[in-house]
């Protein structure tokens, strides 16, 4: 369910373009607003005449958003900081230390020194806000394994639900949850984002063959639709004048190479040289243990591997 | 017997209100229904009083400490329906300790032998354990209804003894509590003969119930109504279940996730629409497009849409609400982005209620604006939605202008909660407070009856809320103000002010103090991580003693700091079961 750090992050909220010293100035003032900075200047103090206010310029931390927020968990100019987004989790009554005894309060224009909040945690104390966002426990627990279930398939179907597949009828469908595939790993920062990971497709009938980038595609159907593009054009099929209008009878049904409806089916091998049928897997895990494309003819996939499961549990069986 | 005693105590007409006879007015006021009526006409004359208390069939309690269950019985004889809540909000973020209290227990013992026809019991908050619910199945032989919303301390197991034993339960909701969930075999135990469910509600339940026993329960119980099933239920269980059950009024779909051929697409479209009395729909965890639109022919009577667990993107949604149109309450996921919320804006005229939660509340690529909801999908709203009331909105980013157009377009909020998730974070655009933001909102909204502040805020907003706000019922303040005086304001106007839960601000012993007259006419006031010291709680306890007040001692080395303060009133008196931890001063 980890739709909200999907795509578009650029274009969501036009005033991010050019606001980015603005950013980092309310990164400041939000790190000075728990009383954690030092160094003074000011910055619109003339506005808030009940509070003392000092705020950093600049500072050479980047743009790092820190969150030390109430409870002395902050961190200070001198401290490692921490995009609080990576540590905060809920805390319970039962993660307090009980040694923590400084007052731990610091909201707007309390000035409380860095060092004693940092001493107090160390260098490497991730930020954590005890309850917040208000979001009830359940709604919260149910994001997070909903998060970690995705995070374990490399970001992309959050939702691999065992009981799905259990259903009996197995079909050629594409995965179901293309568009949020897509969204997923549009713009979310995974390793191999920027990376090209070409692999070799061959396609039965056709001695040549090509390679794809697979990391250029966001889910099943982008990439079949480029396969179909990659096949179907004539440059790619050979001089042999009986193969080229068999080729291109089959680069028609190309596009049906996902729902089991053409002649053809596209299959891969994985790391261990097995061959699976494309698409029973979460693109991302997809993406990990594609060695190299095949489209093959429906015919003589029979016996292939149709669901991906752990290597010892996977049964032969024949695909519809 | 009583008509003596009260014919004695008034029998002078001119004494009198009202003429009637006490049973004519008891059949009058059988119509008052809601509470806060119900509680004015007791406080009209002793004869309305004491109508009122034979009359009385459903109590409302907001805070279960603030009465015993010995005074509720005494005072209200013939009670069939009770609705207690029991933490303070906040417990919902896990700010209060485990084994608070507020355990349901102690009051099904004195209802066993008061009120033995208990039909109906609504919990919120509470612990409740799974001996107190076998305990409930077999004390009340007319027990019907049981909902429990945001409980711990039972187990599917409690569940168990509740399908077992209540015969005539009509009624089931299980929603966001912290249940042990040992496995779903509770469900199969209600007896095969078991057929006046109108409602059942687990959908938040993670353990798979044998579908076999859901099936027949749904077939036989021809009156059920509400079904809200948990994510275990695939696409094709639910439309055989669907099918048995073409009357439903409010459905929670399974998973909405599965591989379907083509021809049982369509079954299913055709199934949806059948459904043609939903108006309420929920659940949808692993919906993908493809199901999606199976969806539409059941949506032309829908009134409210939950989507606050399907991780939709913006043009689904407006597919989706393109065959909603009475819609009148939507809940989605910040997935949909603003460009969603236009669609909302532009297909939901009749829309009343929004609530926008965040799918990843953590994503630290999103923070500066990367990601979710901001500004302008707020204000596409109002711009589509004249006749929003309630809003829950949670965002990475706003401005004050933004805040500012949304309640000029939709100036009758009754609820407004605005979460901006960075603590402190100030107007995007300006860098300023969002001061202005929220005084626009008391300005505007004259019947704001709920607000939760957030962003950077300083005293000024306090004080906007002190002046205008004045028929604000509860505050919710987190990380915000920057003396005393913020909390002063507050206490010093809103005149109808009930609950105050303040938290991560900087006021003192003098603000908390400023409020001694308040408290009394208050259901309930929070304080944690704030400025307050153990002298100034108990300065207020000693000034104050019809209230409580409790200190949450998680640190036991520092004596001075009260770090989370709980005031509430009480006819009850001090707590009987407080756990160490909690100190009544």
């Amino acid at each position: 369910m980890q739709g909200g750090g999907g795509g578009g992050r650029a274009s969501s909220g036009s005033s991010n373009n050019g606001s980015m010293s603005t950013v980092s100035k309310a990164e400041v003032i939000e790190q000075d607003y728990v009383g954690l900075s030092e160094v003074s200047s000011s910055y619109q103090t003339n506005k808030r005449t009940q509070q003392e206010v000092e705020v950093e310029e600049e500072d050479d931390h980047g743009t790092e958003l820190e969150l030390g927020l109430g409870l002395g968990l902050g961190l200070g100019a001198k401290v490692k900081p921490c995009a609080w987004g990576d540590y905060c989790r809920i805390l319970t009554a039962k993660d307090f230390p009980s040694s923590m005894a400084s007052p731990r309060v610091s909201v707007a224009g309390t000035k409380r020194a860095a060092d004693s909040v940092a001493q107090e945690l160390g260098s490497n104390a991730p930020c954590q806000v005890v309850g917040w966002p208000p979001i009830r426990a359940y709604r919260m627990n149910s994001l997070v394994s909903q998060a970690k279930a995705s995070a374990e398939e490399n970001g992309t179907d959050a939702t691999s639900n065992p009981n799905a597949k259990k259903s009996l009828i197995k079909t050629n469908h594409p995965p179901n949850k293309i568009i949020d595939i897509n969204k997923k790993s549009n713009g979310k920062k995974e390793k191999g984002n920027g990376k090209s990971q070409f692999v070799k497709v061959n396609m039965d009938g056709v001695p040549i063959g090509r390679k794809v980038d697979l990391n250029a595609h966001v889910s099943y159907q982008t990439l079949a639709q480029a396969l179909e593009d990659m096949f179907h054009t004539p440059t790619s099929i050979r001089p042999n004048a009986s193969q080229e209008v068999e080729a291109m009878e089959e680069a028609t049904k190309c596009s049906k190479l996902l729902d089991g409806s053409s002649e053809f089916v596209l299959t891969y091998e994985d790391r261990e040289g097995d061959w699976m049928l494309v698409g029973d897997v979460p693109w991302g895990m997809f993406l990990n243990t594609a060695k190299r494309l095949r489209i093959m003819r429906t015919s003589d996939a029979n016996g292939l591997a149709p669901r991906f499961q752990e290597k010892g549990e996977r049964q032969r069986s024949k695909p519809i | 017997m009583r008509k003596m005693q009260s014919v004695e105590a008034d029998s002078c007409v001119e004494n009198r209100i009202s003429s009637f006879p006490d049973e004519v007015l008891e059949r009058v006021l059988v119509f008052v229904k809601s509470h806060k009526d119900r509680s004015s006409v007791s406080l009209v004359c002793k004869d309305w009083y004491s109508a009122d208390c034979w009359s009385r069939t459903h109590v409302f309690i907001g805070n279960c400490y603030s009465v015993s269950p010995e005074i509720l019985v005494r005072r209200f004889p013939n009670i069939r329906s009770v609705t207690l809540k029991g933490k303070p909000r906040f417990s919902d973020f896990n700010l209060v300790p485990p084994n608070w209290g507020a355990d349901i227990h102690s009051w099904l013992v004195v209802f066993a032998s008061a009120y033995p026809f208990l039909e109906e019991l609504r919990l919120k908050r509470m612990a409740v354990s799974d001996e107190s619910l076998e305990y409930l199945a077999r004390s009340f032989g007319n027990f019907r209804a049981l909902s429990l919303v945001s409980c711990d301390g039972f187990s599917t197991d409690g569940l168990a003894a509740i399908a077992t034993h209540c015969r005539n339960l009509t009624e089931l909701d299980i929603q966001e509590n912290g249940i042990d969930d040992l496995g779903g075999s509770w469900l199969s135990c209600f007896p095969e003969s078991f057929a006046s469910l109108e409602a059942l509600n687990f959908a938040n339940l993670s353990s798979e119930v044998s579908f076999d026993a859901l099936e027949r329960l749904v077939t036989r119980c021809k009156s059920l109504k509400v079904l809200k099933v948990n994510k275990n239920v695939t696409l094709e269980q639910l439309q055989r279940l669907l099918v048995r059950a073409p009357q439903l009024t409010e459905l929670g779909t399974g998973s909405f996730s599965q591989e379907l051929m083509p021809r049982q697409n369509a079954e299913l479209e055709s199934v949806f629409s059948h459904c043609k009395n939903l108006h309420t729909l929920s659940g949808l965890w692993e919906v993908s497009a493809l199901y999606l639109q199976a969806l539409y022919p059941a949506c032309t009577n829908l009134t409210f849409l939950n989507l606050s667990y399907a991780a939709l993107q913006s043009a689904q949604l407006a597919k989706l609400l393109s065959s909603c149109p009475h819609l009148r309450r939507l809940w989605v996921l910040d997935t949909v982005e603003d460009k969603g919320l236009e669609a909302v804006g532009s297909s939901c005229p009749l829309l009343e209620e929004l609530r926008v939660f965040p799918a990843d509340p953590y994503d630290q690529d999103a923070i500066g604006g990367g990601g979710g909801v901001t500004e302008s999908g707020f204000v596409a709203v109002s711009r589509g939605c004249r006749n929003l009331h309630y809003v829950l909105y949670f965002c990475r980013q706003m401005t004050n202008a933004a805040v500012e157009t949304v309640v000029r377009n939709c100036p009758d909020f009754t609820h407004f909660r605005l979460c901006i998730m960075n603590p402190c974070q100030p107007d995007y655009h300006t860098n300023e407070p969002m001061d202005e933001a929220f005084g626009a909102v008391v300005k505007a909204c004259a019947k704001l009856q709920r607000l939760a502040i957030s962003g950077l805020l300083t005293d000024r907003v306090f004080e906007y809320i002190g002046k205008y706000a004045k028929n604000l019922e509860t505050l919710s303040v987190a990380f915000a103000g920057s003396s005393d005086r913020g909390m002063q304001y507050v206490l010093e106007g809103c005149p109808k002010l009930r609950k105050l839960e303040i938290r991560d601000c900087p006021f003192g012993n003098a603000a908390l103090l400023s409020g001694l007259e308040r408290y009394e006419s208050m259901r309930s006031l929070w304080m944690s991580a704030c400025h307050v010291t153990m002298n100034g709680c108990r300065l207020l306890a000693r000034d104050m003693p019809r209230l409580n007040v409790e200190v949450i001692k998680e640190d036991e080395n520092d004596d001075t700091r009260a770090e989370k303060v709980y005031v509430y009133r009480s006819v009850a008196g001090p707590r009987r079961d407080a756990p160490p931890f909690v100190l009544t001063l």
